[in-house]
């Protein structure tokens, strides 16, 4: 069971915050989430306790500096169930999937190599290899989506051949929330041997992860959606693929040794991709979010997220008012629209009522063909919003439209 | 004017009524034309706002384009609002929209229907959205005064 009180109490922003004179409920978990005061307290900490530099000193603060820094890197990998030495600190997932597209993609393919991805990618998941693609010569695919929009293993298996080098896919799709079937696409992937790219931003946060289990290739997250710091974030790499990978920037602390002719020797990964002054603060905030999340349980967080989900996505669906798009979605995404109102609009409407929600236009390729709109509405749930909140959204969410969103400017 | 002002009934009519039928709410394909394409990254809206000047004159305003309600009825009373007057005249009452958005004062009688949108710094992340056409009608003016010199 969740003891939401004792959670909710743990966060600063939880505690009577206002927005538009309304309570605030904060529906955007998609795109980052509340501090617990642990993770707050953490960065204080460094700040406060440790202020020295990581990996560099002789002396003692900077050794346990170090101690702290390494138990951050040996928490994030206990979390995905991967080795420490595969774990990369980087400022959050669009540069893991930069660093995998400019890395890897970019040293490896050829003209003629087959770049797989699908029509539903967010931007930070297919715009790195779109580049790296028009660099090398390869070619980028789409997976075609079902009448939902979901990402079919078969779909994906219909398309591969021994020219398909990489496949890169979010594991949760932050439009619609549906989670793809990465294991299967593995299989499939690593059959042509061809390597996996999976962005897990909507995903790790949400639900536990097993690297090794779903034996995907490459992940990516950010610390940001899951109670961490901004600017922090993981990429995890197989190690033999890590090794054979450049590193996306070169300077301090990534190098062991260099010369004036041009000679360089990098260090092992994870350190080669880790160059300059790391975000220590961010670190050691992450490493305590990582802590929280696993205390309360990530079994825990997802069945209780699943409730919360059904019980709203079972309200709006009595609502005549309300085009809900995924109402089968796997994670805790609610994607709509007020009939007859700008997806804009309605998200003002819910400001104005204290409520935090995206409006949003998606790709465009994914709204035109499966949904028929231009922008819509996303309320992402995250394990410490409660029962009252999603009464009250559901409750605006009823009395919706045209009229109460233009009442908002008066 | 000013009764209208205190009327959010009557206000919240005439934004409706621009929104459901916006109009000069079809770009045109004639020679002769200036043009703005207005999108920004903090919003959805992304409109294309034409106008037609000669002598100074504004002889036609045109907009097109994915937008809210806002964006779309502020953009479509503007293009009434403007056409057929003269560059000064439109950058009088352009002054005058920016004034009320802004709070600061201004003659309502200037405005007619756009008085609309007095009170929507109360959702102060909108207010972008009641000026993006009026934005692009500035820029066109501009743009057109510049041609003129020539």
């Amino acid at each position: 069971m969740i003891d939401l009180t004792a959670i909710r109490r743990d966060f600063p922003m939880l505690q009577n915050k206002k927005m538009q004179s309304h309570d605030l409920i904060y529906l955007d978990n998609g795109a980052t989430t509340f501090k617990p005061k642990q993770v707050i307290d953490a960065m204080t900490h460094y700040y406060t306790d440790l202020c020295c530099n990581a990996h560099r000193g002789d002396y003692e603060l900077a050794y346990r500096l170090d101690q702290e820094f390494e138990a951050a890197r040996t928490s994030a990998a206990q979390f995905i169930h991967a080795n420490e030495r595969e774990i990369i600190f980087t400022s959050g997932a669009s540069e893991g999937l930069n660093t995998v597209a400019q890395g890897y993609g970019r040293k490896f393919l050829r003209p003629g190599d087959i770049v797989l991805s699908s029509e539903a990618e967010h931007a930070s998941c297919i715009l790195p290899w779109m580049r790296v693609c028009e660099e090398t010569g390869a070619s980028l695919e789409y997976i075609p989506l079902d009448e939902q929009g979901r990402i079919g293993a078969d779909s994906v298996a219909e398309l591969m051949n021994e020219n398909v080098k990489v496949i890169v896919l979010a594991h949760i799709s932050n439009v619609l929330g549906y989670e793809a079937p990465i294991r299967d696409i593995c299989k499939i992937a690593h059959q042509y041997g061809a390597v996996v790219v999976v962005d897990g931003a909507q995903s790790v946060p949400h639900m536990p992860i097993d690297v090794v289990d779903l034996d995907c290739d490459f992940l990516a997250f950010s610390a940001h959606k899951m109670c961490g710091p901004t600017g922090i974030g993981v990429l995890y790499g197989k190690y033999a693929l890590l090794d054979a990978m450049d590193p996306l920037y070169l300077g301090g602390g990534s190098n062991a040794r260099f010369d004036m002719c041009g000679n360089i020797l990098l260090k092992q990964p994870p350190y080669k991709f880790e160059s300059g002054t790391a975000n220590i603060a961010g670190i050691l905030g992450m490493k305590a979010a990582f802590d929280y999340l696993s205390n309360i349980g990530m079994e825990t967080i997802h069945a209780y997220e699943k409730m919360l989900h059904k019980s709203l996505v079972d309200r709006l669906r009595t609502m005549d008012n309300i085009h809900l798009y995924n109402p089968d979605a796997d994670a805790s995404i609610v994607t709509f629209n007020v009939k007859d109102v700008f997806a804009q609009d309605a998200a003002t409407y819910f400001s104005a009522n204290g409520v935090a929600v995206r409006s949003g236009q998606h790709c465009a390729k994914l709204l035109c063909d499966k949904l028929n709109t231009s922008a819509t509405v996303r309320a992402s749930l995250y394990f410490y919003n409660d029962m009252k909140e999603i009464e009250r959204f559901a409750q605006l969410c009823e009395g919706a439209d045209m009229k109460t969103c233009l009442d908002v400017y008066f | 004017m000013s009764e209208l002002l205190h009327d959010p009934m009557i206000l919240r009519q005439i934004i409706m009524d621009h929104y459901e039928y916006p109009r000069n709410h079809e770009l045109s394909e004639e020679e002769g034309y200036l043009a703005r394409h207005m999108a920004s990254a903090s919003c959805i809206d992304d409109i294309h706002v034409q106008a037609k000047l000669n002598n100074n004159v504004i002889e036609d305003i045109r907009f097109d384009g994915i937008a809210c309600t806002i964006s779309t009825a502020s953009t479509s009373i503007m293009s009434e609002l403007l056409q057929g007057k003269t560059t000064t005249e439109a950058k009088a009452i352009i002054d005058a929209y920016y004034a009320m958005i802004n709070g600061e004062p201004y003659d309502s009688e200037l405005l007619q229907e756009a008085v609309a949108f007095h009170t929507v710094g109360k959702q102060a992340n909108r207010i972008k959205c009641a000026t993006i056409g009026w934005e692009a009608m500035k820029q066109i003016i501009e743009e057109g005064e510049v041609h003129e010199q020539k």
